[in-house]
Formats: structure tokens, C-alpha cells, sequence
């Protein structure tokens, strides 16, 4: 395991600071609303809401390049909204509406975008890591310096999908970056409850794959962390693990009523939040004043008021669509 | 030129794999083994392991790492040593090759065919005999396909591989040692059923390792006086229902024959598609002979008993004729 970068002051220039921080607020109040909205049976089917978790997302994705391979899970619609997918396309799509990034096909939890190379929106747990084996098999047999980012929860890693797409992709040296979102909770199932060896990164061991765990909480070291690790995949050095620690501040999905964990656990998890931390350090910093993150912030709510009205005016699919998109138009039969 | 199917299946892959770069056999055991079924022998040295890759016994890894790195640009061919293997890749063959391209709104089709050995007769008992093309069959989004004679086997894979959606080939067990005349145009569609016998007192309605069986039947009925029609289905999935409705209006009489268990198998659908179509032109009560309904047993005889047989296939259209 390689330790992560030391902590200091924030190593960034004010503007890229601040769209970071710009980024984990489209984020939360993005989810924020999607929360509410759900109340209001705008959005239906399961919602899984990355709250707490934003640092990862931010700090992983802005360490990547317009060329890579992104593939996530269910819980995904930071990394979808980071990676470029618009908030108008996300939210239509979680209204259902024909304007949504997968045409209403997919929901919360399948979102896709083939222009930004976001594979999902993957909501069988593990699903996506042998995905991201086969597109990085892709990249280097095209001789593509292209990175795969494989995000997953640590959840995944009791899954066979895990340990097969590891063994192959340190098997083949192939150019992904597993990226586990280590939030302590598989649904309700605590991490020591469900794995035999809770050290993570040991597991990456066992393939003879490097690994770093960075504070999942603090968006510096995240990206920190994912700048190292992406530059060891790049450069043909194969496959590289790395652990976010974070925390979910919310249920697991709207149906979980959270008998699995107490409040003052949450509550002293909060008290670490990325938002806040971050906007703190940067204002001890002198990168941020607080009327710059309001600003900052009402940009986010003026973003969501905007998705929520392209959603609402966005159109039904038309049912004679339905069988639409089974099979690629204009195939052999 | 005669060849075997195994030949058949290997000039087709090797035809493929010259034929365009972005293709790739993905598997256990297709390279330095030379493939289970000796179908990829030869091809480690002619093409590389970068094209003929071994792979770790990881099914649901592979077929997984097959399905994106057909959306990363490539044509893999992946190899599942046999159809019971497979359901260790299931999740990746149902829940993303054949949903993908829905689920995302169209954005994303997935390029792969998923080659595999299926059915029974070589005494390999319950874990590697069983004929489970019904379960892929019923799957939208992607394709399946039986090929039963040496022109299919050697035919099939190009149209596959050119189709930009999953397609999930079978390949029968019995039917690698098969020799037959490979036609000098093997080219064909992976759309349409096959009229394998010309008949007009019944039709007989088959696919895969169940067609020599069911032209050996055929053969037996004609010196009975009995001609019978025999259709090969070639593609389970999407069902080519004409060519069946066709038939059946000729013949007026149907007998389906499938290795699969009769509970909810292909030639349950077979049958219900004709009794929903065709119903009123027919002149008798439609049939079926498949498995019996028991994990496939070791035991030579027990085995044989269990499968659709000649006789079984024979006895079955008497009793339907009354004849």
C-alpha cells in the first residue's frame, strides 16, 4: 500500500479550488432536491443519494481525462453531473421523461452517457468492474493511453465480480482505476459484519495491485490520491486500487428506515462533511469568502431550479416507443 | 469439401479473426489448449495471444470484460467451455449485454458473441450436459443461434460478429465430430429457419444436436410411407415464425423436437406461437418429444433414455398419424 500525499494547505489555485467546491454544491443541492421531489412522487423507483460522499466524486473525476472510461454504480449521480452529463438530462431522466440521458429508460439508477464515456448507472452490485476490465482490454490492445475509472462500494467487493475483474485486470495489466467508495454500509450490513478482512487495500494485495486509501471525506486528498494513482495507470503500469473513505449521511435508498446504525455515528460523521470542511480550510486559506460560496451556491440552486423546470416541461416517451432501442436499428433482422 | 463441424467452426473463427483486426476468442483454455473442443487449435500460433487469449476460469469476469470491450471498440468472440458454465455469467449476459442498449436509451449497442457447447450424449452427467439455449432465448436484446450442419457452423459466426447487438451461439456437443459437405457459398442470415427435408404429411420442428436425429427419424418414416417435413430453427431468438406457419398450413400436423425439458421449453413456445397463429389449420393436436425431466444422469443408458431418440421421434408421429 503506498501512503497517500501529506496534508497541508490546499495545493490549488483558487479557481480550480473553487470549482471543486462549486461541484460537491451542484451535487448536494442537486440531491437535496431529488430528496424532495421524491416526497412529491416526482421521482419514483429507487433513489440512492450520495450525500456526505461528494468529496470522492469530485476529487476522482477532476482527476481524469475527457478520453476515459467512467463506469459506476446505482449511486451515481454525482459522478454523472461531474463527469459533464448536464443536471437538465439527470433530472429529466429521473422524472422519467423522454429528455433524460437514457430517455427515461433507465432511471436514478442507470444513468448513461455515450458523449462524456459514462457507462452507468450499473445497479447489479459488482456489475461494472468486469465491464471495466473489458473496456481497459480495449484501450491497450488499441494501443489507447485511455485510463478506466471503475467506481463501486465496498459492498462489491464480497461479490465474485469483484475478485474475477481484479485477477483479470492485474492478470493482463490492464489500465484501470478501481475506485472503492468505502462508506462502511453494504445497504444496512456493516463492513465488518460482511467481510472477513476489513483492511481493503489487502485485498488488492493479494493480486499484487497497488493501493492507496485516501480520506474520502476531504476532497484534497482524494484528488491527491486519484492524480497518483491515475499517472501509474496511464504510464502502463497496470492497474491501480484505490480506497475513499467516506460516509453516507442519508439511507441507504428512500425505503431504508436506518434501524442498522445510530444517529450520534451519523452525527459525528457530519461534523466531517466535505462541504463544509473544504469550505472552511479554503476560507482559513484566504481562497473563499463566505459571500463567494453563497454566490457559489445560489449558482448550484439556480442549476437545479432549472433541471427540475427542463424536467417537468420535458415530454412522456410515446408508448408506441416502447420496443424501441431493443436491438440496434437497421441490424440483420 | 467434406469436414467435420469442429473444422467447420474453426475455419469460421479463423476466417474471422482474418477478416478483421477488431476481432478477438476470448476463453478457457482456447489458446495454448487449443480449445476444449479443439475448435480454436491452431490459432494461438497463427494469430497471437493478444487474439487468442487464455483466460482464468472467471465466467462471469470474461463475459463481463467481453461485453466492454465490445463497447470499447472491439469484436470479441467469447468461448464458455459449456452452457452450464455459462450461468456463472448470466448476470453479465441478462442484466447488462442484453439491457444495455434499452436501458441506456439507445446510446450503447454491444458487439459480442458469446460462443458455447450445450447438450448431452457423451456421458458427462448433470454439470456439463444440460441444454439450457430456452433460458438465453427468452432474454430480449440479444440473439441466439443453433447452428445444426457444417454450412451453419462455418456461416453463422460472420453475420454474428457483424450484428452490433449480443448474439449467444450454441454449439451441440455431439455435432463437432460431424462430417458433411461444406457448401462452396456457406454465406447465410441469422434470421430465418431452414426446411432441412421436404415433406407434406407432417413437420417435424427442431434445432441444434436434435436435427440429425430428427432427419434420421424422417428418413425412417419415408420408408413407412411417411414423408415428413423437417424444420431446422437455426435462430431461437427471434423465432422465424413464417417459415413454421408456413409448413404447418402444408402439413397440417406438428411435432416439436427439443433436448430441453418439456416445462417451459423452446418447444413450448413453438407451440404456443403456431397453436396462437396457426391453430385452425391444423388436423391434429400438436406434440412434442424432449428431454425427460431429470438432471442428466451418467450412465449410458440412463442418459440415452432420457434424451429425444430416433425411435422416440418415429413413435411419436405414428401415434399423431395413427399410423
Amino acid at each position: 500500500m503506498i501512503a497517500p500525499p501529506p496534508s497541508g494547505p490546499v495545493p490549488w489555485e483558487q479557481d480550480f479550488a473553487r470549482q471543486l467546491l462549486f461541484d460537491m454544491l451542484r451535487i448536494r443541492r442537486m440531491e437535496e432536491k431529488c430528496a424532495e421531489l421524491y416526497g412529491e412522487q416526482k421521482i419514483r423507483g429507487f433513489l440512492h443519494l450520495y450525500i456526505g460522499e461528494e468529496a470522492c466524486a469530485v476529487g476522482a473525476l477532476h482527476a481524469l481525462e475527457p478520453d476515459d472510461n467512467i463506469v459506476a454504480t446505482y449511486r451515481e449521480h454525482g459522478h454523472a453531473l461531474v463527469r459533464g452529463v448536464s443536471m437538465n438530462a439527470i433530472m429529466a431522466e429521473m422524472f422519467g421523461k423522454r429528455d433524460g440521458c437514457s430517455r427515461g429508460r433507465g432511471g436514478s439508477m442507470h444513468l448513461f452517457d455515450a458523449a462524456t464515456r459514462f457507462y452507468g448507472g450499473n445497479a447489479i452490485v459488482g456489475g461494472g468492474l468486469p465491464l471495466a476490465a473489458g473496456f481497459a482490454l480495449a484501450d491497450k490492445l488499441q494501443n489507447m493511453q485511455h485510463v478506466t475509472a471503475c467506481f463501486f462500494g465496498e459492498g462489491a467487493m464480497a461479490e465474485g465480480a469483484f475478485h474475477e475483474a481484479m485477477n483479470l485486470a492485474a492478470l493482463w495489466q490492464l489500465p484501470v482505476l478501481f475506485c472503492c467508495e468505502n462508506n462502511l454500509y453494504a445497504m444496512g450490513t456493516a463492513l465488518a459484519r460482511s467481510e472477513a478482512q476489513t483492511d481493503l487495500c489487502a485485498k488488492a494485495a493479494a493480486y499484487g495491485m497497488p493501493s492507496m486509501a485516501a480520506d474520502g471525506m476531504d476532497v484534497v486528498a482524494v484528488h491527491e490520491a486519484t492524480k497518483l494513482a491515475v499517472r501509474h495507470v496511464r504510464d502502463g503500469l497496470g492497474p491501480f486500487f484505490l480506497e475513499c473513505r467516506t460516509y453516507r449521511f442519508r439511507a441507504h435508498s428512500m425505503f431504508d428506515p436506518e434501524l442498522y446504525r445510530d444517529k450520534t455515528e451519523v452525527e459525528q460523521w457530519k461534523q466531517r462533511g466535505p462541504l463544509h470542511t473544504f469550505s472552511a480550510r479554503l476560507k482559513a486559506e484566504g481562497k473563499l469568502t463566505e459571500e463567494t460560496f453563497l454566490a457559489l451556491d445560489a449558482k448550484a440552486n439556480t442549476e437545479v431550479q432549472a433541471a427540475v423546470a427542463f424536467a417537468e416541461a420535458s415530454p412522456w416517451e410515446p408508448i408506441e416507443d416502447l420496443l424501441k432501442d431493443v436491438h440496434t436499428p437497421g441490424a440483420t433482422s | 469439401m467434406k469436414m467435420s463441424y469442429r473444422e467447420a467452426i474453426r475455419q469460421a473463427l479463423r476466417g474471422a479473426l482474418a477478416a478483421d483486426p477488431r476481432v478477438f476468442l476470448m476463453g478457457e483454455d482456447v489458446g495454448k489448449y487449443g480449445g476444449t473442443y479443439a475448435c480454436s487449435k491452431g490459432l494461438l500460433d497463427e494469430f497471437g495471444p493478444e487474439r487468442i487469449r487464455d483466460t482464468p476460469l472467471s465466467e462471469l469476469g470474461f463475459v463481463g470484460a467481453g461485453i466492454g470491450a465490445a463497447l470499447g471498440g472491439l469484436r470479441p468472440i467469447v468461448e464458455v467451455m459449456t452452457v452450464n458454465f455459462s450461468l456463472l455469467a448470466l448476470d453479465q449476459i441478462v442484466n447488462t449485454a442484453a439491457a444495455l442498449r434499452h436501458m441506456s436509451g439507445g446510446q450503447f449497442s454491444v458487439p459480442l458473441v458469446v460462443r458455447m457447447a450445450t447438450g448431452a450424449g457423451r456421458q458427462l452427467a448433470a454439470q456439463h450436459s444440460h441444454s439450457l439455449e430456452n433460458w438465453y432465448a427468452h432474454i430480449p436484446g440479444i440473439k441466439v443461434l443453433a447452428p445444426a450442419t457444417i454450412a451453419d457452423a462455418r456461416g453463422m459466426l460472420a453475420p454474428a460478429l457483424a450484428d452490433p447487438d449480443p448474439v449467444v451461439i450454441f454449439e451441440h456437443a455431439q455435432l463437432y465430430n460431424l462430417e458433411d459437405e461444406l457448401p462452396g457459398d456457406f454465406q447465410c442470415d441469422i434470421a430465418s429457419a431452414a426446411v432441412r427435408r421436404e415433406g407434406k404429411a407432417v413437420t417435424l420442428i427442431t434445432y441444434g444436436g436434435s436435427l440429425p436425429k430428427t432427419l434420421a427419424a424422417a428418413e425412417e418414416l419415408a420408408g413407412s410411407g411417411i414423408d415428413a417435413e423437417v424444420v431446422d430453427l437455426r435462430v431461437l431468438r427471434p423465432l422465424d415464425t413464417a417459415t413454421l406457419f408456413v409448413s404447418v398450413k402444408k402439413t397440417r400436423r406438428a411435432v416439436v423436437i427439443d433436448e430441453g425439458w418439456k416445462s417451459g421449453s423452446l418447444a413450448a413456445e413453438v407451440m404456443a406461437r403456431i397453436a396462437e397463429e396457426s391453430f385452425f389449420e391444423l388436423d391434429a393436436p400438436l406434440k412434442r418429444v424432449c428431454s425427460a425431466e431429470v438432471p442428466i444422469p451418467y450412465a449410458k443408458h440412463m442418459e440415452e433414455a432420457a434424451l429425444p431418440q430416433v425411435p422416440k421421434i418415429v413413435a411419436a408421429v405414428r401415434e399423431l398419424l395413427g399410423k
